[in-house]
């Protein structure tokens, strides 16, 4: 009998050894599959069982966590919600997350790597929540988010010499701690949000596209400049008054006087569509492209780190079509921050550099995982050129379009446009103001900005960039130039 | 070896020290770690080491003591790993239970554990100490085989719960007398082919390279085997009808030596399943769940309870969450009963799971060392069975549970919630301590014998 109980026992063994190596199979070679199943809910209870780390302005939190007690425990709360809406965006336990939420998420969430010691590698425990430190000046946010007062529009503000993204503002905004959670008060203010014909969760900033008008004339000079169709900014230019689209019979007007014949100076600082839309045809299609890709036109990729939508600039056209989009209008459409960008090339003597919201991100106890600096976009013109469009776009504040922008004991800076908008242009126009300043004792220009107001209350004869825009752009320079 | 010259040689038993200290080193042991998770899931869940640890493990302790004590008196060579690993476990799994019971409010499966436990143990004690010899047992099969079918018979008249009529509920307690069949059974096959074997082995006709039996000697335990059976499948209890299939065959196996119940065993086995399996609708789900584990979320219904087992498992990884960190509860309702197991492997990790097998191991091996140092083939029988009882069940359950074979409802012993189960186990655990005693008992156990009714004999 003793044998076939040592048989026996060899047979009981047998079943530990099958347990033991199936064990090993789930918990060891198909465990990661398992725990990336999106059917299995450890990673949103563990994603959400741990407070989120901040989203840091100047040093304080915009955003907070609180502990619901619920099985997706903590929810993120906001301070100054819609103020800071385009910049933190939401994180929420139904919708996810977006913007800076959704770009720096693996450092908030505690999950990336660089949050982990050495050793951590050996353990599968989730790190705590790191903080994301943002380039926002909240004075210059708030000026901004002032200055709109809640009319459709969008402001976005760099520092020329850094890249660093001072303020980004939508409006009208809309508090994203409305979306945290799981309640019913959740899904309610998403459908309410999403029904909203004023699109308040559109990050007007960064995220939508304007005909940018004549404010794109920057541009087109820069690259008549640069290219040579123009050397001297003060000279008289062949364009006649009207202006007749190459190839067709129509005549492009002009709003400003004078214009026949004018300098590049002069249509810089009145405005003259002619003068302009010929100079882009002078230059040419290819060197118009190369131009506009300098400042960031038709770039996808472009993160801050959020994604930018693409401003357009065509890449087939005819000379009419050339004509038209060389003073910002048929396809060309620009963002607030890409029209930021061309004042912040311009102040910074032509070098563009690469915008950035999140200077760095920490750790939980604020010692710095990752950091982002200045860095050179492209060299957008030539020095000399910068230095020629400063100084057109100084006359324009100071005895152009833009004289409502301007700061005493500042140098100020600025380009106005006015988009028509909709079909047959009846829709409003968009009313746009690009501008840069340098306080009186400063070696640089401290800020440039781009404001676009899409106004459809007002007449729709007194919207001009000159009257709307540059009034919020005045007061957000100040805010920067402030300290 | 040289031969013995004294007339009164001592027997051919290896003189074994008593190992009561070393038992009791163990319990200690046994208590501080159950201690240790319970303080676990404490600082886990709320940040601090829980009141009434030191309560929960002086509880723990006492009932350990009270065990050793009785083992003491009655069973001072019995083996002296079993009950430390008996009390682990049941340790361990209060401890889970209790960490459960944290994520469903207003539940106190733990401490309505504990109080199993402490019956369980209270028979444990009790059947030390009544039960002088286990051979007396012998006298008994056939009343064990007739109280085994009552017990089976007697849930029929109440409603099914999930799906299995095995539980007979009354005053807000529920029982699953069939849980303590099992042991009745192991009794009966012990005795009955402890008088029978070699009838069984070496009479009858012969087919092909197959001896078959003489009715009169195969007929009583078929009947009484087919009985339980179509009983447990009336009741749509599979995994227990799997266990006793598994040892019906392990037992005439042993008690035979023929290879060939083996075959048969598998093969009717096999067989059985499979009619059953796409026959019987509760069944063939659970085949259907093993095969496509995540049928269920393709479907859009979410993951079933064996897809949750997994995830759990798969997020213990090599080394656990550790206690109160994991989210076993996902798997719902059967988390504290057929899927503990899950908790352990979520929350101890594969390393923690290894160490939980490793004791039910230990605990089956023990088991199979006491037959192999018996010298009645009653008691030989006996060991072997309740060994491969607690290997069957766990193999079952924890095979069920990691996907590796279809789930059948069936307790973890120790570890699950259910006090039928833990009662049993506990009774089965006395039962090994009573036969490790006398097969480490230093003297012959042979003359005994003679006390025995039924036929017997010895290889």
């Amino acid at each position: 009998m003793i044998r076939y109980i040592r048989r026996a026992a060899a047979c009981c063994l047998l079943l530990l050894v099958a347990l033991l190596v199936n064990a090993a199979r789930v918990q060891v070679l198909q465990a990661d599959a398992l725990d990336a199943d999106p059917a299995n809910r450890r990673t949103t209870l563990a994603r959400y069982g741990q407070p989120r780390g901040d989203i840091l302005v100047e040093g304080d939190a915009v955003t907070g966590s609180k502990d619901t007690g619920q099985p997706l425990r903590y929810e993120r709360t906001y301070t100054d919600g819609p103020l800071y809406a385009p910049i933190t965006g939401y994180a929420s336990q139904v919708y996810g997350t977006t913007l800076v939420e959704a770009a720096e998420d693996p450092v908030l969430s505690g999950t990336s790597p660089l949050l982990k010691p050495l050793w951590g590698g050996l353990t599968r425990k989730r790190q705590r929540g790191g903080d994301a430190v943002t380039t926002i000046r909240a004075g210059v946010q708030r000026a901004a988010y002032r200055g709109l007062a809640g009319r459709r529009g969008a402001v976005a503000a760099l520092e020329p010499g850094t890249g660093r993204i001072l303020a980004l503002v939508s409006s009208p905004s809309y508090d994203p701690g409305r979306l945290s959670g799981t309640g019913r008060a959740v899904k309610g203010a998403w459908a309410a949000l999403n029904a909203d014909p004023d699109q308040p969760m559109l990050d007007r900033a960064i995220r939508q596209t304007y005909p940018p008008g004549s404010a794109f004339k920057i541009v087109t000079a820069a690259a008549a400049l640069d290219a040579g169709a123009v050397t001297d900014v003060d000279a008289p230019t062949t364009t006649p008054d009207p202006y007749v689209l190459p190839g067709t019979t129509t005549a492009l007007p002009n709003e400003a006087d004078g214009c026949g014949k004018a300098s590049l100076a002069y249509a810089v600082v009145v405005s003259c569509n002619s003068v302009m839309a010929h100079l882009g045809v002078k230059v040419g299609l290819p060197g118009i492209l190369e131009a506009v890709g300098r400042f960031g036109f038709n770039d996808t990729r472009l993160r801050i780190p959020s994604g930018v939508a693409r401003s357009n600039f065509d890449r087939k056209m005819g000379p009419d079509q050339l004509a038209l989009s060389s003073i910002g209008q048929f396809d060309t459409t620009a963002t607030p921050l890409q029209m930021a960008m061309v004042a912040a090339a311009v102040a910074n003597g032509g070098e563009l550099k690469y915008p950035y919201l999140v200077e760095r991100t920490t750790t939980a106890r604020g010692t710095t995982v990752a950091q982002n600096g200045p860095r050179t976009y492209r060299q957008a013109m030539n020095p000399t050129t910068a230095a020629q469009l400063q100084r057109l776009m100084v006359d324009v504040v100071e005895k152009g379009t833009g004289t409502n922008a301007a700061i005493p004991g500042a140098k100020v800076g600025g380009k106005t446009g006015t988009a028509q908008n909709g079909v047959g242009n009846r829709g409003h126009p968009y009313a746009w103001f690009i501008s840069w300043a340098q306080a009186a004792d400063a070696g640089q220009p401290a800020v440039a900005v781009a404001v676009v107001v899409e106004d459809a209350e007002a007449n729709r004869a007194d919207i001009s960039g000159g009257g709307d825009a540059a009034p919020i752009a005045k007061a957000v320079m100040e805010a920067a130039l402030a300290e | 070896m040289t031969a013995p010259t004294a007339a009164d040689v001592p027997p051919p038993v290896p003189r074994l020290a008593k190992r009561r200290g070393v038992e009791l080193s163990l319990l200690v042991c046994a208590v501080l770690v159950s201690v240790y998770g319970y303080a676990g899931v404490g600082l886990a869940k709320s940040g601090a080491v829980p009141p009434d640890a030191t309560r929960h493990g002086a509880g723990l302790g006492l009932l350990a003591l009270l065990a050793h004590l009785a083992v003491r008196k009655r069973a001072p060579h019995a083996d002296p790993l079993l009950l430390p690993i008996a009390v682990l476990l049941n340790g361990l799994g209060l401890v889970l239970i209790h960490r459960l019971d944290l994520e469903t409010p207003h539940s106190g499966a733990a401490a309505t554990q504990l109080v199993w436990s402490t019956i369980g143990v209270g028979l444990f004690t009790a059947v030390v100490l009544a039960l002088r010899d286990h051979r007396v047992l012998q006298r008994y099969a056939y009343l064990s085989a007739a109280s085994a079918l009552a017990l089976m018979a007697v849930p029929i008249p109440f409603p099914a719960v999930n799906g299995a009529k095995i539980w007979i509920r009354a005053g807000g307690l529920s029982f699953q007398p069939g849980e303590f069949a099992k042991i009745l059974f192991a009794v009966f096959f012990a005795g009955y082919l402890a008088a029978n074997r070699h009838a069984l082995a070496y009479t009858g006709r012969r087919v092909w390279r197959l001896q078959l039996p003489t009715g009169r000697v195969l007929g009583p335990i078929v009947a009484i085997w087919l009985l339980s059976v179509g009983l447990l499948v009336l009741e749509r209890d599979l995994g227990t009808s799997l266990l006793f299939f598994g040892l019906f065959v392990i037992m005439l196996y042993v008690a035979t030596g023929r290879t060939g119940w083996i075959a048969v065993g598998l093969l009717l086995a096999a067989a059985g399943a499979a009619a059953v399996g796409s026959l019987e609708p509760h069944v063939h789900s659970r085949v259907q769940d093993w095969l496509h584990p995540f049928a269920s979320i393709e479907a859009g219904q979410g993951p079933g309870q064996l897809a949750q087992s997994l995830f759990a498992f798969a997020a213990g990884g090599m080394l656990g969450t550790g206690l109160g960190a994991g989210h076993s509860i996902l798997i719902g309702f059967a988390a504290k009963s057929d899927f503990i197991l899950a908790t352990a492997g979520e929350e101890l990790g594969l390393a923690g799971l290894t160490a939980v097998f490793l004791l039910y191991a230990l605990l089956v091996a023990r088991g199979y060392h006491a037959a192999l140092a018996l010298s009645d083939p009653f008691g030989r029988l006996l060991a072997v069975g309740l060994a491969s009882i607690l290997a069957l069940q766990v193999f079952v359950i924890a095979g069920g549970v990691t996907g590796l074979i279809p789930l059948t409802g069936m307790a973890m012993p120790f570890l699950a919630q259910g006090g039928s189960s833990v009662v049993t186990n506990w009774v089965i655990v006395a039962l090994l301590i009573r036969v490790s005693d006398s097969a480490r008992t230093p003297r012959p156990a042979v003359e005994s014998d003679a006390i025995t009714p039924v036929r017997t004999g010895s290889r």
